[in-house]
């Protein structure tokens, strides 16, 4: 009897024992499928996270330093830091006049403003302060109208330029061009709308309304954290521009020679190497947590098809008389503990698959083929791993003894 | 050359610290042909016996030759060969598939002997037709009358050819008629040359047979041929 033969003979008596004992399978069944679908969303999401978080570090960009008054790491002695200097708004241009390696300095600071617009409003908007070359550092391009210009920013002039979505918001049957916005209480001119950048883990770019840092500062209740985005000319010469930069700045601030940096350079590289270390941490802990529900799933498995087994230790007698060998009862059980962990890795892909869509409005995530074969060979590995206890003492079986039994 | 060729054949059984000597030094042959009956009270070892004699156990000590072949010694992927292809189990209590229908059942020997689909079908067809059952092939087990099922069982034991038909208690679960029904057939099969044996502890039954062995505390009490032949089947071999 050869290998194909035994295993249809063996797809068939399964199949038939998995109909007789439906709701005895149906629940086993479920077992597994609950197993395959959290780590199956597990693994999606993990996935999506990755890739959220490599987009959203993208849009940083990889040739900007960000200079401010913290770092991003963690740091021990965060007291130390405590009594930091302010960054102040002049720095942008004092750096640009001495540096050679930087192509553009944005000045920044931002924080959470009620906005007006006739009877629409607001209560909490992302409003930044900005210079005249913050388009160019981060990336903005405008859609109608035009960015902050260097007359603007040196005169604090109350003009401001908005995301897509708030114009959308706010004037979403007119051009916002030459109307007046009310932001805390102050009126400004919308003078552009910027092109829909899309969204990241941390913000929301097309929600955000950009207005001169000299006004943001002046108008700021409280004193705001302003930071600098530094452009690099050339990216391949980031190790120079950052020395280069942190001179400029020991200077700017008058940092004594010999004291240690009161300032931060921080750049992208710095995030994805946390990241990497957290999002390990992250996924290991999660697909752990998610595997102990399929290796309970399993443990279903094999307990019913130890029941299985046992309840048919007669058949197993009576094939046995007429001739199965070993290989052929070991390849029946271990066929019909795989057909049910094969439906249930079906049935969990067919679950996950709405899952997926209802995720993908978080996190950018699809079911990818990879993942999909990935959930089914793991659930046909678990249905032959759980089963090769039960299956291989039903193939061990002493014919005598087996056919004796009730 | 003998068909079944028992030498010195002890079957002993560890029972805690105790050991049951259930076959003491059987010596018996049997030749191709012959219609047997076993008999014996429970205990005597007479169902060792017949699991010996189907390779379904094998002895302690002794060796045991079966169409020239010494099966003493076979493990246990061997031994479902052999019952494959030499002997068909017909069982007291039939032991069909319940899940499977006649022809499935009768199909199962074939499928393990790795024979290919259109000639097993034939086979399990002609099988069928002739223990009478030709028009039920597609019943299950359930739907089919005790005489029915042990007619199932008896065409899967006859669909490999084998050398050796062994019947334990075959009338066991039927009522008289069919049991008489049973026992005409299996005086046909015997007329047709095979080889049969049946374990039994009811005179009638074992009177069907040409020889009788009688088993008493592991060891052959008697050896002999039958006379006086049960009188049912000269009323069947009438009009």
């Amino acid at each position: 009897m050869n290998l194909v033969t035994e295993f249809r003979e063996g797809l068939s008596i399964s199949w038939s024992a998995i109909r007789s004992n439906k709701l005895r399978s149906g629940l086993t069944t479920l077992g597994i499928v609950i197993g395959i679908l959290t780590v199956s969303l597990m693994a999606t999401a993990i996935q999506g996270l990755n890739q959220a978080f490599v987009q959203s570090i993208s849009a940083l960009g990889s040739d900007v330093f960000y200079l401010e008054k913290f770092p991003w790491e963690r740091v021990d002695e965060w007291w130390k830091l405590h009594n930091r200097r302010d960054f102040q708004v002049d720095y942008g241009a004092a750096l640009m006049k001495e540096s050679r390696f930087a192509q553009a300095a944005s000045v920044e600071a931002s924080w959470n403003y009620p906005v007006k617009y006739k009877d629409r409003s607001a209560s909490s908007i992302w409003v930044v302060g900005n210079n005249a070359q913050s388009a160019l550092v981060r990336g903005l391009t405008v859609k109608e109208g035009r960015f902050l210009s260097e007359s603007e920013v040196a005169g604090a002039r109350p003009v401001c330029v908005i995301g897509s979505e708030i114009a959308d918001r706010f004037f979403p049957k007119e051009s916002p061009l030459g109307k007046s916005l009310k932001i805390k209480g102050t009126n400004y001119e919308v003078i552009g709308v910027l092109d829909k950048f899309g969204k990241f883990l941390f913000a929301n770019m097309d929600a955000q309304i950009v207005i001169p840092i000299t006004r943001f500062v002046s108008e700021a209740s409280r004193r705001p954290y302003v930071m600098l985005m530094v452009k690099v000319q050339d990216p391949k010469l980031m190790e120079e521009a950052k020395e280069e930069l942190r001179g400029i700045m020991r200077k700017i601030r008058r940092v004594p020679p010999g004291a240690e940096d009161d300032f931060a350079i921080n750049q992208q590289e710095q995030l994805v190497s946390t990241f990497h270390r957290v999002g390990g941490i992250i996924a290991t802990v999660g697909l752990f947590i998610t595997g102990l529900s399929l290796f309970v799933g399993g443990i279903g498995i094999m307990n019913i098809m130890f029941v299985s087994v046992a309840e048919r230790t007669k058949e197993i007698g009576v094939r046995k008389a007429i001739g199965a060998k070993r290989r052929t009862i070991l390849i029946q059980f271990l066929t019909e503990a795989a057909i049910v962990c094969l439906l249930g890795g079906l049935l969990a892909v067919a679950i996950a698959w709405p899952g997926t869509l209802a995720l993908s409005r978080f996190l950018p995530v699809t079911l990818s083929l990879p993942v999909i074969a990935l959930a089914i060979g793991i659930s046909l590995l678990t249905g032959v791993v759980s089963g090769f206890l039960p299956a291989w003492r039903a193939a061990r079986m002493n014919p005598v003894d087996a056919l004796r039994s009730e | 050359m003998s068909l079944i060729r028992l030498d010195h054949i002890s079957r002993r059984y560890e029972m805690g610290s105790e050991t049951i000597h259930a076959l003491r030094d059987v010596s018996l042959t049997i030749q191709k042909g012959e219609y047997v009956a076993i008999m014996g009270p429970s205990g005597s070892g007479k169902s060792t016996l017949m699991n010996l004699v189907g390779c379904l156990d094998t002895a302690s000590s002794g060796t045991y030759e079966l169409n020239g072949t010494n099966v003493s010694h076979m493990d246990d992927n061997q031994l479902a060969d052999v019952r494959n292809r030499e002997i068909g189990f017909v069982f007291q209590s039939f032991n069909l598939l319940p899940r499977s229908d006649a022809l499935h059942n009768v199909l199962l020997p074939l499928i393990y002997a790795g024979i290919s689909p259109e000639e097993r079908k034939q086979k399990a067809l002609d099988a069928l037709t002739q223990v009478g059952l030709a028009d039920r092939i597609h019943h299950k087990p359930n739907e089919l009358s005790g005489g029915q099922r042990q007619r199932v069982a008896i065409a899967r034991a006859l669909v490999n050819k084998p050398s050796i038909l062994l019947a334990d208690e075959p009338t066991g679960n039927l009522d008289s008629k069919t049991g008489v029904e049973i026992m005409a057939l299996f005086e046909d099969l015997s007329r047709h040359g095979n080889t049969i044996i049946v374990v039994t502890h009811e005179e009638d039954v074992a009177r069907h047979a040409r020889r009788i062995l009688r088993i008493r505390d592991g060891l052959i009490a008697s050896d002999e041929a039958v006379t006086n032949r049960e009188p049912h089947l000269v009323a069947l071999a009438g009009p």
